[in-house]
C-alpha cells in the first residue's frame, strides 16, 4: 500500500505496516500449508499433511488478531477513505485467508486417508490443479504485500482455467467410479480434494477483488468469470 | 410494541445514509459561477463554481485559511461592512444574483441567514431575540408573534426549556442553548437558506450531536450550508461535500463518495489525515 | 555534583540538580515575600491618606451639619446662614450640564466606534476629544467667559452650564466609544445577518449591550464636574443670594467653598467643611444608587 505522503500522525502508520504484517505473515503461513498438502497427496507423504494440519491453530489465531486489530482501528482511527478500504479490505481477507487455510488442512488429511488405496489411474491432472492454485496463491500473497492490482487481475482472470481442470476432473473420476465401484471410495475423496482446491481458487479470486477495491476505489468492472459446470453436469455410463 | 419502533429507527437511519450515497442532488438553490473574491488585493477565492441543492445540507471542508467561511460570508453580503473586501463573479437565488450591488441587502438577509461559531445572544430576553428579526421585516400581532417564537423555539427544541422564563434574559442559557437560541432567532425569520459557520466548535460534544440532529431535522424545510472543521461532522450532516483548499474548490460530491473513493489526490490526502 | 549523562529521553543537558533548584526556590520565595509586603504596605499607605482625608472630612464636616444648611440660603458671616441656593445652583447645573454634555457625548463616541473608526477625521476627532478631556479646567472656563459672558454682558448660570457640558463631553465620548468597541463584531454582524439596518443595530444590540459602560461615563462625568470650581469662577461666578435664573449669577457649591473657606470666619469656614462633606457623600450616593438601579434591571 505504497501513499505518496504519509499520515501526520506517524502512529497511524505504523499501525498500517503492522496490518499488512500480519496478513503478510497469515499469508506465508497458509501457502506453506498448500505447498506441504499438494505434496502429501502427489508424494503419499504423510510427514507432509501432518505439518500442513499442524498449522492450521496458528492461522485461526492470527485471523482472530486481525479482526481485533481492525475494530480496534476503526474505534480508535475513524479512518476514511484509502484507509478506511483497507481497514475493511483487511477484515475480508483475513476471512478468506483462514478459508484457505482450512482447506488446505483438509486437503493434507484427506491425503493421508487416500495413502491407503492403490490409485490404478494417474494424478496428473490433479497434480496440474494443485500447482495452478499454489500458484494463484503466491501471486495475490504477493499482490496483498505491495497492493498490485495488475497482478491481483491477473489472478482474478485465471481463476477459469482452474475451473475448467476441476470440470475435466470430476467428469474423470465420475468415470472411475462408474467403471469400478472399488474405485468409488479413493475417487470420493479425490473428488473432495479437487473440490477443496477449486475452493482455495475461489478464495484467492475474492482477495484479488477486494485489494481492487481497497487500492481503486471501485469495483472490478467485468463480470466475475465463473466456470464451474460441474454442478450440473450429468455424466451418463456408456453403453 | 418497541421493538417494532426500534426497526421502524433503523429502518429510517438505513435509508438515509443510502439516500445520502446517491448521486443525484435536488436543483440548486443558490449556483455559484466563477465567483472571486478580494481582500483589497489578495485573491481569497479563485473562480468558484459551486450548487447549493434545495432542502439539502452541503458541507464544506479544507484546512484553515482555504476560503470557506470567506465563500459563506459572501452569500450574504457580510463583506459589504468591511470596505477593501470585494466579490465579483454570480451566485444566482431564483433570478437575483446575490452579488450584484443593486439589491436590497436587508431583503437578501431575510432570505439568507447566518448561524456564527461563537453564540451571539441579544442582550435581551429571550422572547425580545426572537421577536427581532421577525419585527424588522414583518408586521405581527401579538398572538402571531406568540405563535411565531413558540414555533422557532420549538423547531429548534428549546421550547420545553425555555417557556416558562421566555421574558428572563437570554444571557442565562448554557452555551448549547444560546446556540439553539441564535438558530431559533435565524428560522423565525423564515429564510430559505441557512449558513451556517463552525455552529458546534464552541460546543461541548452532547450539545454538538444536538445541533446536528437540529439540521438533519431542518433540512426539509431550509436549504443548508454548513462550514466545519470536524470531518466527522460534515460526514454525519452533510449530503453533499466540497473540500477547499487555498481559494479553490478542489472537489464536489456526494458526502458517501468524498469519504469513502475522493477522486482527486489532494482531498484523499487532506481526509485521510495525510496533510491539513 | 551534577552528573553530565542526559535522561533516558534524550533531553539535552545536565542532569537536574537538586541542591541548586532548591537554593534558587528560597531566593524566589524571598523575592516574592519582599514584594508581597512592599504591595501591602503602598496599598495600607493609599488606604490610610484615603481614610485620613474621608475622616477629617466626616470630623470637621458633621459637626457643622444642622437644619439651617439646608433651609438657608448664605447670609453675611455671623447671620447663621446655610447652604441651600449653592447646593441648588450646583444641582442645577450639574443636571442641566449633565444633560447637554451627554447626548454630544454619545452620538461623537458612536461615530467614532461605528462609523468612522479608523478614517482621518475620526482619528483627528478622537485626539482634539482626548486633549479636552485633560485640559485645565480653567481654560474651559476662560473660553466660555469669552462666548457666554463678555457678549451678554454679564455672568450667567447657563454659562456655568456650558463649561460644565464641555467638560463632559469629553468623558462621555471616551468612555461610549471604549464600551462600543468592546462589543464582539460577532453581536453586530448577528443583527446585520438578520436584515438590520446599521441604526437599529446599534441602538437596539449595541446601546443595550454597552449600557453598563456607558452609564459609569456619565457617572464619572457627574463626579466629576459637580467638584468643579475654576470653570464656574468665569461663568457663573456664584450668588449670595437666592437665583434659580439662568440668566443670572447662580450660586453653587464649590465656589461658595471657595469664598468660605479662605475667609477669616469661623461660621464661614465651618460651611465649607459641611460643603465639602456634601459634595463627596453626594457623588458616592449618586455612584452607589446607579449601581443598584443597574443591578436589579440585569
Amino acid at each position: 500500500m505504497a501513499e505518496a505522503t504519509e499520515h501526520l500522525v506517524k502512529s497511524f502508520d505504523t499501525d498500517l505496516k503492522r496490518l499488512r504484517d500480519m496478513l503478510t505473515e497469515m499469508g506465508g503461513i497458509v501457502e506453506s500449508q498448500l505447498v506441504m498438502a499438494s505434496a502429501a497427496v502427489m508424494n503419499r507423504d504423510n510427514e507432509a499433511a501432518t505439518r500442513a494440519v499442524a498449522d492450521d491453530p496458528k492461522v485461526d489465531a492470527l485471523e482472530h488478531e486481525v479482526e481485533q486489530f481492525v475494530i480496534r482501528m476503526l474505534a480508535l482511527r475513524q479512518p476514511m477513505a484509502v484507509d478506511l478500504r483497507q481497514v475493511v479490505a483487511a477484515l475480508k481477507v483475513t476471512g478468506d485467508l483462514e478459508r484457505i487455510g482450512d482447506y488446505a488442512a483438509n486437503v493434507a488429511k484427506r491425503s493421508i486417508v487416500l495413502g491407503q488405496f492403490n490409485l490404478p489411474y494417474s494424478l496428473t491432472g490433479l497434480g496440474h490443479m494443485a500447482s495452478l492454485v499454489q500458484e494463484q496463491l503466491k501471486s495475490i500473497i504477493d499482490a496483498l504485500g505491495s497492493s498490485d492490482t495488475a497482478k491481483a487481475l491477473e489472478v482474478w482472470r485465471s481463476d477459469q482455467v482452474v475451473d475448467d481442470i476441476y470440470n475435466a476432473l470430476f467428469r474423470e473420476l465420475i468415470t472411475y467410479m462408474m467403471e469400478d465401484p472399488r474405485n468409488i471410495t479413493p475417487c470420493t475423496h479425490l473428488l473432495f480434494i479437487a473440490k477443496n482446491l477449486e475452493r482455495i481458487g475461489d478464495h484467492a479470486t475474492n482477495i484479488a477483488e477486494t485489494i481492487y477495491y481497497a487500492v481503486e476505489g471501485e469495483v472490478i468492472p467485468d463480470i466475475r468469470p465463473k466456470g464451474t459446470s460441474a454442478a450440473y453436469a450429468v455424466v451418463r455410463p456408456k453403453d | 410494541m418497541s421493538m417494532t419502533t426500534e426497526s421502524t429507527q433503523q429502518n429510517a437511519s438505513f435509508g438515509n445514509i443510502q439516500a445520502r450515497a446517491t448521486s443525484t442532488m435536488n436543483p440548486a438553490k443558490i449556483a455559484i459561477r466563477n465567483l472571486d473574491f478580494f481582500y483589497g488585493d489578495h485573491r481569497a477565492l479563485k473562480a468558484i463554481a459551486l450548487d447549493l441543492p434545495e432542502r439539502q445540507v452541503t458541507g464544506m471542508i479544507g484546512p484553515s485559511g482555504c476560503g470557506k467561511s470567506t465563500l459563506l460570508r459572501v452569500l450574504n453580503r457580510m463583506y459589504d461592512l468591511y470596505p477593501g473586501q470585494r466579490a465579483t463573479g454570480e451566485a444566482m437565488m431564483d433570478d437575483m444574483n446575490i452579488i450584484d450591488p443593486k439589491i436590497d441587502l436587508n431583503a437578501l438577509r431575510a432570505r439568507v441567514g447566518m448561524v456564527f461559531q461563537k453564540p451571539t445572544p441579544f442582550p435581551m430576553t429571550i422572547f425580545e431575540n426572537i421577536a427581532f428579526g421577525v419585527k424588522l421585516h414583518e408586521k405581527l400581532s401579538k398572538s402571531a408573534m406568540d405563535e411565531r417564537v413558540e414555533w422557532s423555539l420549538t423547531r429548534t427544541a428549546l421550547w420545553g426549556e425555555v417557556k416558562d422564563r421566555l421574558h428572563s434574559s437570554a444571557m442565562g442559557l448554557s452555551g448549547g442553548q444560546q446556540q439553539r437560541l441564535c438558530i431559533a432567532r435565524t428560522i423565525a425569520v423564515r429564510p430559505d437558506v441557512i449558513l451556517l459557520d463552525e455552529p458546534t466548535s464552541a460546543l461541548d460534544p452532547i450539545s454538538t450531536l444536538k445541533i446536528e440532529e437540529l439540521i438533519d431535522e431542518l433540512k426539509h424545510d431550509f436549504t443548508i450550508a454548513i462550514v466545519t472543521h470536524n470531518m466527522q461532522q460534515a460526514a454525519r450532516c452533510a449530503d453533499q461535500v466540497a473540500f477547499f483548499y487555498l481559494g479553490e474548490m478542489v472537489e464536489c460530491a456526494p458526502a458517501a463518495q468524498i469519504f469513502t473513493s475522493p477522486k482527486q489526490k489532494r482531498t484523499q490526502e487532506y481526509v485521510t489525515g495525510r496533510f491539513g | 555534583m551534577s552528573a553530565t549523562t542526559s535522561t533516558a529521553r534524550g533531553i539535552p543537558g545536565a542532569r537536574k540538580d537538586l541542591t541548586v533548584a532548591r537554593a534558587l526556590g528560597r531566593r524566589r520565595h524571598l523575592t516574592n515575600t519582599i514584594v508581597k509586603v512592599a504591595c501591602v504596605a503602598a496599598t495600607v499607605l493609599g488606604m490610610v491618606l484615603l481614610a485620613s482625608i474621608l475622616l477629617s472630612l466626616i470630623w470637621r464636616g458633621a459637626a457643622g451639619i444642622s437644619l439651617t444648611v439646608f433651609t438657608h440660603t448664605t447670609k453675611p458671616p455671623g447671620s447663621g446662614g446655610g447652604l441651600l441656593n449653592a447646593i441648588v445652583g450646583t444641582l442645577i447645573q450639574t443636571v442641566i450640564g449633565t444633560a447637554v454634555g451627554t447626548p454630544i457625548g454619545l452620538m461623537v463616541g458612536t461615530y467614532l466606534a461605528e462609523y468612522g473608526r479608523s478614517s482621518p477625521l475620526a482619528n483627528t476627532v478622537r485626539f482634539v476629544s482626548d486633549i479636552l478631556l485633560s485640559a485645565p479646567s480653567i481654560l474651559i472656563g476662560l473660553f466660555v467667559y469669552e462666548i457666554a459672558v463678555e457678549p451678554f454682558g454679564g455672568f450667567s448660570g447657563i454659562a456655568g452650564c456650558i463649561a460644565l457640558a464641555i467638560i463632559v463631553i469629553p468623558i462621555v465620548v471616551r468612555t461610549t466609544e471604549d464600551m462600543l468597541s468592546l462589543i464582539t463584531p460577532a453581536l453586530r454582524e448577528a443583527a446585520i445577518g438578520l436584515g438590520a439596518p446599521k441604526y437599529k443595530v446599534i441602538v437596539q444590540i449595541c446601546y443595550r449591550s454597552a449600557m453598563d459602560g456607558i452609564v459609569t461615563g456619565v457617572l464619572l462625568a457627574v463626579a466629576r464636574i459637580a467638584g468643579e470650581t475654576a470653570p464656574l469662577l468665569f461663568t457663573s461666578l456664584g450668588n449670595l443670594n437666592w437665583s434659580i435664573s439662568l440668566g443670572q449669577p447662580m450660586a453653587s457649591l464649590p465656589v461658595t467653598i471657595y469664598q468660605y473657606a479662605g475667609s477669616a470666619f469661623e461660621d464661614w469656614v465651618q460651611l465649607a467643611w459641611v460643603g465639602a462633606l456634601l459634595i463627596t457623600f453626594g457623588v458616592l450616593a449618586i455612584n452607589i444608587a446607579a449601581r443598584l438601579l443597574l443591578r436589579r434591571g440585569k
